[in-house]
Parts: structure tokens; C-alpha cells; sequence
């Protein structure tokens, strides 16, 4: 239940990150979602992650729409503040919200009925925009809070639990990310968190939209035999071209890698991704080879996971629109208000 | 000629200007307004026009009134007529006596024209095809010429219009000679060849004094400069484009830093209604004044983000200049009908803070304030104009602004309160006026933080569905909005010069032409208090002064009496007692509308004016 708090009982050798705050300083309310629910376990990775990080938990702005994922910011950051807004259209108030402040770490939480369905025309929006944040689709395929309807990212020919086969084409959100513009893709699955946690990491650093579809499992309506969402599904699907560590400026670097197998990316704020290449030869740089690839193995039936495209010279917004350094909403009235003379001005003008 | 007498009139009369839109005419139109200002005579121009581009037909209706009334008066002395499209029904259009000025280049046959007017014509399309080669050129300069003409027919003084050019030509030398050029040649051969002046005649007055001429929409956009806003999201849709595109030139003026040339504010075209109120929503919840400008049909979209405005607390302004509705409606024409649509928005029991400007002085001075209120009382603001003031320039008051004024912030919570031990509950009533206190996201490592939700939750922001947290909420929010009656802008009582029991009420760009019919009546022996509302919620001394009067016409311009609806149902009084004044053909409500109606009702109804009573 949400209003119960969580019990803050620490133990005292509990790790600390370099602003010394503990894990338990970035999770939030109990979740009320389903056992075993993958959406839990993208709030873990989301904690973990700015845990990693040292994000300062006040800093970061949640927001989400509406739907069971959309609910999962009440159980991560308790210290930050968050938005549940209205089905389909956070991508719009996070994209205000982000006008307002740009100092601030923006991330959005929606899911595939919130961003394919009806907010698909927000969704698209904000990624060619150049908003700067880490937007995550939790991923499962089906309607829940209202008890399994097929969502627009349901596969053509997969079944729902009562049996009924989906005969609408999918809508692959990386594929719409990666053509509209995002400058950071990437799909991973709930139940991976290796892969998931540095993809968030990267996400996070990363200046400009970064978009995760994470599949992620909808243990009471979507986890059957015939769904492609599925654990079990995913699990023998998964196609991860590679697997990324995000290096903070301040790391040592202490791992060494084969020749050929590692591909070293510097963000704009002296983060680092190092990738390690799997069993592909897959460019993270090259948008149109990025669309090839997914479509090629989507045909096959595969799900293609990890970093599938980064752009770590992308612009954002606020340099779009050339607004000043200092977050508009800290701006005081002597900055805002042009005053009594130019108005004087202005209406001899206007005679 | 006729056996009518031409009409005589001094600064007083009504010239209209039939056009093709996209000609080119609107500023040479414009230019002639200003120049019978320049002579100290008041001008209220209107432009009628269509929902096109290009090629379809156009007015520009020019009242000129030294008395200074700048309602729609209704009918025309002069047409200029250089629409061949809407011949016809433009002469029909013209009063007995009154004057007609077209291109005589082709010639007519004498049963297009009417007996009972005066011609006159000259032929520009000639004179212009003789001056100059490029089609562009003869188009351009055409309109100049009748505007020389029309200086000479009126007697104008031909250095006011010259210096009215230079004015706007300033530093573009090259386009000062030739516009001076064509208006001589149109001056010169109105004086040669026709009777200047004629009987309508401008006289140099001192009505226009220190009065400034702009738009709405334009004083809107400035309004939300001056009242801090930094964040503008909108979507294109007439007849509120301009606010934005206004607001966009003003920054660029006044807000760009100068150290650097970056902007202090950020404007997005969002993709459609319901993106740009939620990016006014997430910048205003982040702490930013935020806005949009949109019409009718915007907000029939951005219902849902109300809701979770006025729900959620968040502030919001809203600039809907009003269209003919509904559906895609009359997009270009005026009337007064978002009202019920905007004071109820959204599903639930809602109720919204809605500001009436009459001109553009109160576009400003209402826009600015409207960021203030939004603040204090941490929900959508609407400010409702419509397309009459939005889009047409009007004589008011110029702005002004007191430098030691401060904005209103609201009740914010700093990172100093939250360390002294403030209690926060977000959704709190701490002071008794039912406006709880927020924070900004970012404000302080462990206090203060919340979760923003358009579901119900308890006093300290916590998702809850008790009956008890939901019903402390929502008689909080009541409690908001009945602080707000006092904060709105109060209404404006203009008593009639004897006492009477009768009442008008109105509001917007129904005021020029509510003051006039007041005169009209008053000469008719009809005495009438009014009373302009200028806000809703509705404060107390609305109701009291229908309470007051036994009768209160309201007088608005939709079909459905929507500001009546809102009185009823928030006053609770008798419905017998307010009377519809409809007008809602599109076109701006005249005084001579209004007071036939108010005659004619008081007739109706056997009701004797209190001079007779007086009298008997």
C-alpha cells in the first residue's frame, strides 16, 4: 500500500555513494503491483542506477502518465518530486517542466498503452523536440489496471490469456525513436538487470533525448504461452548486440578488454560508455544500419536489446531555443519585467 | 443624382473598405485610420475577413467618432468599393445620402449604382497601369492612391498622411518617395475632378489626447512579458496566433540578455492543444509563469488538463480569444461563448477563475495580473478576450506600470521554511483561506518533496480514497475559489443619472457599445445602472446589484445567454428577473442593437420608465 511508508531501519555498514547516501535514500513507497511484476524491477534498476550515479535524489523530476508503470514513480526516488499526470501525455508536461528548470534530471516512466496507444503523438513529439531526459517505456504488451486488453506493442499472432489472437501490426517504439530523432536508443528487459542498470546509467548521463523500451513482463495478464511478452518468450528471444558500462569521470579505469571487442564513446559530460560487442558486428553510431538491423531480426522473431544507438554530440532543446544558463524559473523579476520606462517607450509608439 | 440629401457629417460617420484579401490593402487601410487619429479624431477600425489566404472578399470598417465611441456602430456613410466580387450587396450596404468611391477605370452601366448616393470615382487602375510596370507595384500602390484621394474627399491634411509615411518608413527612403508619390496622384486628382470635400468631413479635434492604438492580442502578449512569464507553448489557431507571435517579438525586445543574446524565456509550438497545456502545466508545476494562447476549439482539447490543473493545483493562464462557435464555427467572426466551457472545464466538479478584459489596455493590465492569480491561487486563470479586441486595432489608455510592483509568487515554500520546521502538507489548509502551500521541485535534499496526482490523496499528497481525505479536499478547493471572488478584478458600476430600477450587466468588448447604448437610452428617457464584470468566480457585489434592481438585462454576445447561465447558478436569483441581450451573428454587438433591445423589452413588458413615473 503507498501510504505505508517504507521502514527506514538501516543497517550500518550499508554502502554509502560518494554523497553519502544509501540505496535506501533513493527508493520510494511500497510498490502495489503484482508479485513478481517486471516493472518492479525497473524501479530497482532505477535506484541502483542513480545510486551509481550520485544523483543528489532532489534533483531528479519523475514523471509518468497513466497505468501500471505510470505508477512506479511513487515507488523509487521518495525524495524527489513527481508527476502522475494525465494517460498519454507526459511526454508534454516533463517537456514544460524541463523549459522551466534545466538543471534538473528528468525521467519519464510510461507504458506501451500510455505511449503507443494514446500518447503516441506526445511520444513522437518530444523525440524529435531534442528534449533532454531518459524516458522509459515499461513494456508488457497489455492493458493491466483494466485487465488485459491488448496494447499497440503486442505482436501480430500473439494471444491474449483468454485466448483471443492479436491481428493488429505492432507499433515498435525503438524503431519510431530511432526515426524521429532520439539521441539515445536502447531496449532491454526487466528481467536482465545487468544490461538494464548501465543502459539507465547511460540514459541518465546522456544529454538529449534517450529513450528504453524495456519488455518487462506482466505476470497476471501477459506471461502465458502463446505471448511474446512473456518471460519465458523473451528469455529465448533476446538478441543483445552488446553490453555497455557507463564510466563516471571520476572511475578508474581497471578492466581491459580483447582488441576489436570494445567501442569507447565519450558523452558530452565526460561520461563514458564502454561497449562491449557481442556476437555482432553492430554499429551504435549508424541510425539507418540501427533501423535495418532491428527490422531484419524483428522478421526473424527475434527482440533486439542493448545500446542500439547513441549520439553523444546531440543538442537538446534548451540550445535549440537558445535559452539562458540559468534555469528560467529562477529568474527574478528584474530579468522578467521590462518596467515602466519601455513601456513609456512603447506607447509613444503606438500613437 | 438623388432627390436625398447627401449626408453631412463632421467627424462623425462610418467608412468601409471592400477589399480582396491578400491585396495588399490592409496596411494602406490601416495608414488612412491612423492619419484621421494624427488629427486628433478617434478612429475604431474593424477587420471583417475571411478564413482564407488569398482572393477571397475582405472589409475594413472604419468608425470615426470625435465623441470617442468605438463600438460598432452598424451601416456605412462612405463604401470604397474596389471588390468587384461583392459589388452589389457592398453599394446596397451604403444609408441613404451616404457616398460611394470606386475604380471608374471600367465603366458601368448606370443601373449598378444606386440614386440615392453620391459617385465618385477615378480611375486608379488606369492612373496605375500609366505610373508604374510591375504588376506587384500597380497592386501596391493602387491602395496608396484611393488613400489619397480619400484624404483629399475627406480634407484630410495631406502633410499629416506624408508624415504618417515617413513615420513608417523610417531609414527606407527609397519606399518614403514612392508612397508619397502615389498618394499625391490620387490627392491631386480627387481635388481636380471630384467635389472636396465632401459631406463628410474630418476636422482637426482633441479627442484622441495621449490614447495609444494597438491589438489585443498584441497587448496580451505583452501582458505576459510584464507579468513573468517565461514559458509559452501554443498551437496555430486563429484568432489567437497573434498573442503568441506578439509575446515572441516582445521577448526577443525586452528579454534576450544582452551580455550574451540569450533568451530569458522559451517558446514551443507544440503539436496540438492538449501538448501545449501540458507543457504550460509542467513548467508552471516546475516553478516557471507559464501560458498559452488558444481559441473555442483549443479548449474544447485541453479539457482534461484542466481538470488535473485545477485537481492537482497547479497554475496555468490561458489566453482564449474567443470565435463563433460551435465546432469549427465562425473562425474568424466574434462572439462571446467559451464562457460555460472555460468556468466549468473538465470533468468533475470543477470550477475555474475567468478574467473579462474590454480592451486592450485590460488585455495587459488583466494578462500581466492574471500570472499573479495563477500563483496565489495555484490553478488555470483564464483570460477571456475575443476576436473583436484580439485582432483590431482600438484606442485605449496607454500601459503603464508601477516599477515598485513585485509578482505575487503565491505561497511558495523555500528550503529556509522547510529547515525551521514548517509543517508541509501540500495539499494543507494552513491559513484558512483554503490555498495550501507547494514547493519546487529541487528545493531541498529530504524535505518538502511530493507526488503530484490527478487521483485523490490526502492533505500531505498522499494517494488516498477516503471519503474523508477526498471530501477535506474538495470543500478545500471550494473554499480556494471563494478566496478567489476577492481577488479577482472587481466589477465596474456606472449608475445611471437618476435612480431607476432597472439593471444591465456585461462584460469584454461589449463595453464600448454598452456605454453608448447607455446614452442612447438615457436620451430616450430609459435610465440604466450597469455594471461590468471583470471577473468570475463572481464577487458578492455582482449578486447584490442584481439584487438590487428589479429587472437586469444581460447583455452578451452568444446564443445561450452563457454569462446569465453562470449568475443563475452562482447567484441563485430569480431567472425572471435577468433578461437575455443576445447578440451573436459574429459581427461585434452595437449600441444600437442593445438599446433597441433594452427599449423594446421595457415596452414590452408594460413597464414604465421611472421618468414618466416621476413625471405623472
Amino acid at each position: 500500500m503507498t501510504y505505508l511508508a517504507k521502514p527506514k531501519l538501516l543497517r550500518a555498514d550499508a554502502p554509502r555513494n560518494t554523497l553519502g547516501y544509501t540505496r535506501r535514500d533513493y527508493e520510494g513507497a511500497i510498490s502495489t503491483l503484482c508479485a513478481g511484476c517486471g516493472h518492479d524491477s525497473i524501479s530497482a534498476a532505477v535506484v541502483q542506477a542513480c545510486f551509481d550515479l550520485d544523483i543528489e535524489p532532489h534533483k531528479v523530476a519523475k514523471l509518468s502518465g497513466i497505468g501500471c508503470s505510470s505508477k512506479t514513480p511513487d515507488y523509487f526516488l521518495g525524495a524527489s518530486h513527481g508527476f502522475n499526470t494525465t494517460h498519454g501525455r507526459m511526454p508534454s508536461v516533463l517537456t514544460g517542466a524541463a523549459l522551466a528548470n534545466r538543471d534538473l534530471t528528468y525521467l519519464g516512466v510510461s507504458g506501451d498503452g500510455d505511449s503507443a496507444s494514446i500518447g503516441i503523438g506526445q511520444f513522437a513529439h518530444a523525440m524529435r523536440r531534442g528534449v533532454n531526459m531518459t524516458y522509459i517505456v515499461e513494456n508488457n504488451g497489455v492493458y493491466g489496471l483494466t485487465k488485459g486488453q491488448f496494447s499497440a506493442t503486442a505482436d501480430k499472432g500473439s494471444k491474449s490469456k483468454r485466448g483471443v489472437v492479436n491481428n493488429d501490426t505492432p507499433i515498435d517504439l525503438v524503431a519510431l525513436a530511432l526515426q524521429l530523432g532520439a539521441s539515445y536508443v536502447a531496449r532491454s528487459f526487466s528481467g536482465d538487470k545487468e544490461q538494464l542498470i548501465p543502459l539507465i546509467k547511460g540514459a541518465l548521463r546522456h544529454r538529449g533525448p534517450a529513450f528504453i523500451d524495456v519488455v518487462s513482463p506482466c505476470v497476471t495478464f501477459n506471461n502465458h504461452p502463446g505471448s511474446t511478452k512473456s518471460y519465458d518468450y523473451v528469455r529465448e528471444h533476446n538478441d543483445a548486440v552488446n553490453r555497455l558500462d557507463v564510466i563516471l569521470p571520476r572511475d578508474q579505469i581497471n578492466t581491459t578488454y580483447a582488441p576489436g571487442t570494445l567501442r569507447r564513446i565519450v558523452q558530452h559530460d565526460g561520461s563514458i560508455l564502454h561497449l562491449r560487442k557481442l556476437d555482432t558486428d553492430y554499429d551504435p553510431s549508424d541510425r539507418v544500419g540501427a533501423m535495418n538491423y532491428l527490422q531484419e531480426r524483428h522478421a526473424l522473431g527475434e527482440i533486439v536489446t542493448g545500446l542500439l544507438y547513441v549520439d553523444s554530440s546531440a543538442e537538446d532543446l534548451h540550445r535549440y531555443l537558445n535559452t539562458v544558463e540559468k534555469p528560467l524559473n529562477q529568474l527574478g523579476d528584474a530579468y522578467l519585467c521590462p518596467g515602466s520606462k519601455a513601456l513609456d517607450a512603447l506607447n509613444a509608439s503606438l500613437r | 443624382m438623388s432627390q436625398v440629401k447627401p449626408i453631412e457629417s463632421s467627424n462623425d460617420f462610418v467608412i468601409k473598405f471592400a477589399n480582396v484579401n491578400g491585396s495588399g490593402s490592409a496596411s494602406a487601410n490601416e495608414l488612412f485610420a491612423r492619419a484621421i487619429m494624427r488629427m486628433g479624431v478617434p478612429v475604431a477600425p474593424r477587420n471583417i475577413f475571411p478564413s482564407n489566404i488569398q482572393g477571397m472578399p475582405t472589409w475594413y470598417e472604419m468608425r470615426v467618432s470625435e465623441a470617442g465611441w468605438l463600438g460598432r456602430r452598424g451601416g456605412c456613410d462612405l463604401m470604397v468599393a474596389m471588390n468587384p466580387q461583392t459589388w452589389d450587396r457592398d453599394i446596397a450596404e451604403i444609408e441613404p445620402g451616404g457616398y460611394l468611391f470606386y475604380d471608374s477605370t471600367k465603366s458601368q452601366p448606370r443601373s449598378r449604382f444606386r440614386e440615392d448616393i453620391t459617385v465618385l470615382g477615378i480611375p486608379l487602375t488606369e492612373m496605375c497601369n500609366r505610373e508604374y510596370t510591375d504588376a506587384r507595384q500597380r497592386q501596391l500602390f493602387k491602395n496608396i492612391m484611393y488613400v489619397g484621394a480619400l484624404t483629399a474627399l475627406l480634407g484630410i491634411d495631406f502633410s499629416v498622411v506624408e508624415k504618417l509615411i515617413a513615420d513608417q518608413y523610417r531609414g527606407k527612403d527609397k519606399l518614403i518617395g514612392a508612397n508619397v508619390n502615389a498618394l499625391k496622384l490620387g490627392f491631386d486628382h480627387a481635388t481636380a475632378n471630384l467635389p472636396c470635400p465632401i459631406g463628410l468631413h474630418v476636422k482637426r479635434s482633441d479627442g484622441v489626447g495621449d490614447k495609444i492604438f494597438i491589438n489585443g492580442n498584441d497587448a496580451c502578449g505583452l501582458g505576459a512579458v510584464y507579468g513573468g512569464a517565461t514559458v509559452a507553448a501554443w498551437y496555430p489557431i486563429t484568432p489567437s496566433t497573434s498573442v503568441i507571435e506578439a509575446f515572441s517579438s516582445y521577448c526577443r525586445k525586452y528579454r534576450t540578455d544582452p551580455d550574451n543574446g540569450m533568451g530569458r524565456y522559451a517558446i514551443v509550438q507544440a503539436e496540438d492543444e492538449l501538448a501545449s497545456i501540458g507543457m504550460v502545466i509542467g513548467a508552471a508545476w516546475n516553478g516557471s509563469r507559464a501560458f498559452t494562447a488558444t481559441s473555442g476549439p483549443g479548449i474544447s482539447l485541453m479539457q482534461e488538463f484542466f481538470g488535473l490543473a485545477y485537481f492537482a493545483e497547479v497554475p496555468a493562464v490561458i489566453f482564449d480569444v474567443q470565435r463563433g462557435g460551435p465546432s469549427t464555427g465562425m473562425p474568424t467572426r466574434t462572439q462571446q461563448s467559451d464562457l460555460i466551457s472555460c468556468a466549468y472545464a473538465s470533468h468533475g466538479d470543477t470550477k475555474h477563475v475567468l478574467l473579462f478584459p474590454e480592451d486592450p489596455y485590460e488585455c495587459f493590465t488583466l494578462g500581466a495580473q492574471a500570472f499573479d492569480l495563477a500563483d496565489r491561487l495555484q490553478t488555470p486563470v483564464f483570460v477571456l478576450l475575443d476576436l473583436d479586441i484580439g485582432m483590431n486595432d482600438r484606442l485605449c489608455q496607454p500601459f503603464d506600470w508601477d516599477d515598485s510592483r513585485r509578482y505575487d509568487r503565491g505561497k511558495i515554500m523555500t528550503a529556509e521554511m522547510l529547515d525551521s520546521g514548517k509543517n508541509f502538507g501540500r495539499y494543507l489548509d494552513v491559513d484558512g483561506d483554503g490555498i495550501p502551500w507547494r514547493t519546487i521541485p529541487g528545493t531541498h535534499p529530504t524535505k518538502g518533496a511530493f507526488f503530484s496526482r490527478g487521483t485523490t490523496r490526502n492533505a500531505y499528497a498522499k494517494y488516498s480514497e477516503a471519503g474523508t481525505d477526498y471530501i477535506y479536499n474538495m470543500e478545500r478547493l471550494r473554499h480556494k475559489l471563494e478566496t478567489a471572488k476577492k481577488l479577482v478584478p472587481a466589477p465596474i458600476l456606472q449608475p445611471a443619472s437618476q435612480a431607476t430600477r432597472f439593471g444591465a450587466i456585461y462584460y469584454g468588448s461589449t463595453s464600448p457599445a454598452m456605454a453608448e447604448a447607455s446614452t442612447l437610452l438615457e436620451a430616450q428617457g430609459i435610465h440604466v445602472d450597469t455594471l461590468r464584470v471583470r471577473g468570475f468566480p463572481f464577487a458578492d457585489e455582482i449578486i447584490d446589484f442584481i439584487n438590487d434592481h428589479d429587472h437586469v438585462f444581460v447583455v452578451e454576445q452568444n446564443e445561450s445567454g452563457q454569462l446569465r447561465m453562470l449568475l443563475l447558478n452562482e447567484g441563485e436569483v430569480d431567472p425572471k428577473r435577468l433578461i437575455r441581450v443576445l447578440h451573436y451573428d459574429g459581427t461585434p454587438i452595437t449600441a444600437r442593437f442593445i438599446a433597441g433591445r433594452i427599449a423594446d423589452a421595457l415596452s414590452q413588458h408594460k413597464v414604465t420608465p421611472i421618468r414618466k413615473q416621476v413625471a405623472s
